[in-house]
């Protein structure tokens, strides 16, 4: 049973890590413009949050441009929000913190159910059982709940600090699934030599099982990317968004608070909730395509 | 005690330590919090002009006693597990002295008429069009996968915000929020029962939209995976009616969903936190977040532990049941493999 691996990558069967990358992303290139659409919509996104107030010259995000709510203008393009400035800029300083904490968030997400992922699939017995019990734990105790407990017992939080409590609550999905992808490649044949060979455990896991699961682990990575975007978006609304930060979720939160919506105020509420939306639009459309180059068994006849 | 009784127990305990697990995190973070919160709140309230002199000493005082914030942490621990036993949540900081269990009580109630319906209708009718697309495949596929794709991919804030701006401002087709009509009181009267239906199905219409995005799309990927499984062809191979088959395949595609729809009623409460507060709908949502702005902590604690017990309990029901219904997991336990 144990080898016929799970493992959702065309990778890892073959002996050339490097020529499968190569092989997979000519395929990419040819047969998934999927692929190449999100990839571009992520750039361009990211783009606009990182030289857009250069290139627009809008720099400060805070100056007072007008007053509550007014329409858009040649001066204000986007209009302006309720305490007067300008929606447009605001915009740009929002997709970044966003990105910020997503990015963040995710890459800790991300190390944390890596490390507890493996070492619980490469040891097996005691260590797996009571790591997998730990992290099934984790599991059912709603992170969102844990999120706010935790933002509400922070006085002042960072942006840093927003996407390491997000990172700390959303790790335990992937080291579930990191965990099953390692107990089924540490009984591969190229294990095994490198065992005989006398490398150690933490070689073992960084040299001949992380390569072959790479793939795997970025999809892993856009997901909680994205989720953590989402969750601090969802704790701004609430209340509980970075301090002294824009955030497109604490765009939001002001918006909904000064009655953007019901006094048709447009301009102070789409503009976020479509980034948003693009964002995470863009993200699980990388994440399927990437899957389906990944994955040869998902590609369409 | 058989392997299978064992295995029940087994998931009972689990349950109760994850339960153990979380009181105790719904306590000390909030504790967490630099320095005193009375001293916050009663600092805000002087601030206010409301009250000042002795009143307030009184006030300070009494809020020091309730949660024995004089006292070593581990004896806070034990008065608060005493409180709790008998369904004492404490009182709100805000509105004071109104009781957490009254706020939670008023609110709750409306969360679930909102949640509970739209769950149900977002599951079914999301699993029939999901099952249907994979099966019928052509024109019905190419509608229904996409736009459930698309809707499920916007964060479902976003989608609740573009509704009520679209219906209820553009089109005028609805109030823009509440529970019911500013100038109405609750009663059991017609008129405010079709007052509260003319609020209702907006909020209603966003969160099943939400859900039939989703359930669609894991329905129609489960039910592919399943047509394509090997079980199917052999039986083909044998000539067994397709009636059979669908059957055989419905069945198997359900069980995740099951969970799914279990594991949504759990988390109602959380569910429809953020929608709420879009639509400033009068439940669970809106309680917490005014909770947040006016830093009342006993509302925000008595209102994370209600949400973490929806989840924990249905997380339990759903390891029990699958105990029942799953025979891998009943052969495994009775050591029939």
């Amino acid at each position: 049973m144990a080898t016929i691996a799970p493992v959702s990558s065309a990778v890892s069967v073959r002996p050339g890590f490097l020529e499968g990358v190569r092989r997979s992303l000519a395929i990419a290139t040819k047969r998934n413009r999927r692929f190449w659409f999100s990839l571009s919509l992520l750039s361009l996104l990211l783009a606009f949050s990182l030289f857009g107030p250069y290139v627009f010259d809008k720099t400060d995000p805070r100056r007072l441009v007008g007053g509550l709510y007014d329409a858009p203008s040649a001066e204000a393009w986007l209009g302006t929000d309720n305490f007067g400035r300008d929606v447009f800029t605001q915009l740009m300083f929002g997709t970044r913190t966003s990105l910020t904490i997503g990015l963040i968030a995710g890459l800790i997400a991300i190390l944390i159910g890596v490390v507890i992922g493996t070492t619980a699939g490469y040891h097996g017995g005691r260590i797996e059982e009571s790591l997998m019990a730990f992290t099934n734990i984790v599991i059912t105790i709603p992170s969102i709940v844990i999120l706010i407990l935790l933002s509400i017992a922070l006085t002042t939080r960072s942006v840093p600090t927003m996407g390491l409590i997000i990172g700390v609550t959303s790790w335990p999905w992937t080291a579930r699934a990191v965990r099953a992808q390692t107990s089924s490649l540490r009984t591969r044949e190229h294990v095994d030599i490198a065992r005989i060979s006398g490398a150690g455990a933490a070689s073992l896991i960084l040299r001949e099982i992380l390569p072959y699961m790479l793939s795997y682990i970025v999809m892993a990575f856009v997901l909680q990317l994205s989720s953590g975007i989402l969750q601090e978006a969802a704790l701004a609304m609430l209340g509980l968004g970075p301090s002294n930060a824009i955030s497109l979720g604490i765009m939001l939160h002001w918006a909904l608070l000064w009655e953007s919506v019901r006094t048709g105020a447009w301009w102070a509420f789409i503009p976020p909730t479509a980034l948003l939306t693009l964002i995470a639009f863009s993200l699980l459309l990388l994440q399927s395509s990437a899957d389906e180059i990944f994955n040869p068994r998902l590609r369409r006849k | 005690m058989s392997k299978f009784q064992r295995y029940l127990v087994n998931k009972l305990l689990w349950f109760i330590l994850a339960f153990c697990i979380a009181l105790v995190l719904n306590f000390l973070l909030p504790r967490l919090i630099p320095g005193n919160p009375v001293d916050t709140i009663v600092a805000q309230m002087s601030a206010g002009g409301g009250v000042s002199g002795p009143a307030l000493e009184r006030l300070y005082n009494s809020y020091i006693a309730e949660f024995g914030l004089d006292q070593p942490l581990w004896k806070q621990f034990l008065i608060y597990l005493g409180n709790l036993a008998q369904g004492d949540l404490g009182t709100s900081f805000a509105r004071s002295p109104a009781r957490v269990q009254r706020l939670i009580s008023e609110a709750l109630p409306w969360t679930i008429a909102l949640m509970l319906p739209a769950i149900l209708v977002g599951w079914i009718v999301g699993n029939t069009l999901g099952a249907l697309a994979a099966y019928k495949g052509g024109w019905l596929d190419r509608i229904v996968f996409p736009s459930s794709l698309f809707v499920s991919s916007i964060p479902y804030y976003c989608l609740a915000i573009i509704l009520l701006y679209l219906f209820a401002v553009e089109w005028n087709l609805a109030p823009t929020g509440g529970g019911y009509g500013y100038d109405k009181a609750p009663s059991l009267t017609m008129s405010f029962f079709a007052d509260v239906l003319r609020h209702y199905w907006l909020p209603f219409l966003a969160q099943a939209t939400i859900f039939i995005g989703g359930q669609a799309v894991g329905m129609r990927a489960m039910s592919i995976y399943e047509l394509d499984a090997d079980y199917v062809r052999f039986a083909r191979g044998l000539g067994v009616s397709d009636n059979r088959i669908t059957a055989y395949i419905f069945r198997n595609a359900m069980l995740p969903q099951v969970t799914g729809l279990a594991l949504s009623i759990g988390g109602l409460v959380s569910g429809g936190l953020i929608s709420e507060i879009v639509f400033s709908y009068p439940g669970i949502g809106t309680l917490l977040f005014t909770s947040i702005r006016t830093s009342d902590y006993p509302v925000i604690q008595g209102i994370t532990l209600v949400v973490m017990v929806g989840v924990l309990t249905a997380n339990f029901i759903v390891d029990i049941a699958y105990g029942f219904i799953d025979p891998r997991i009943r052969a495994k336990a009775s050591g029939e493999s």
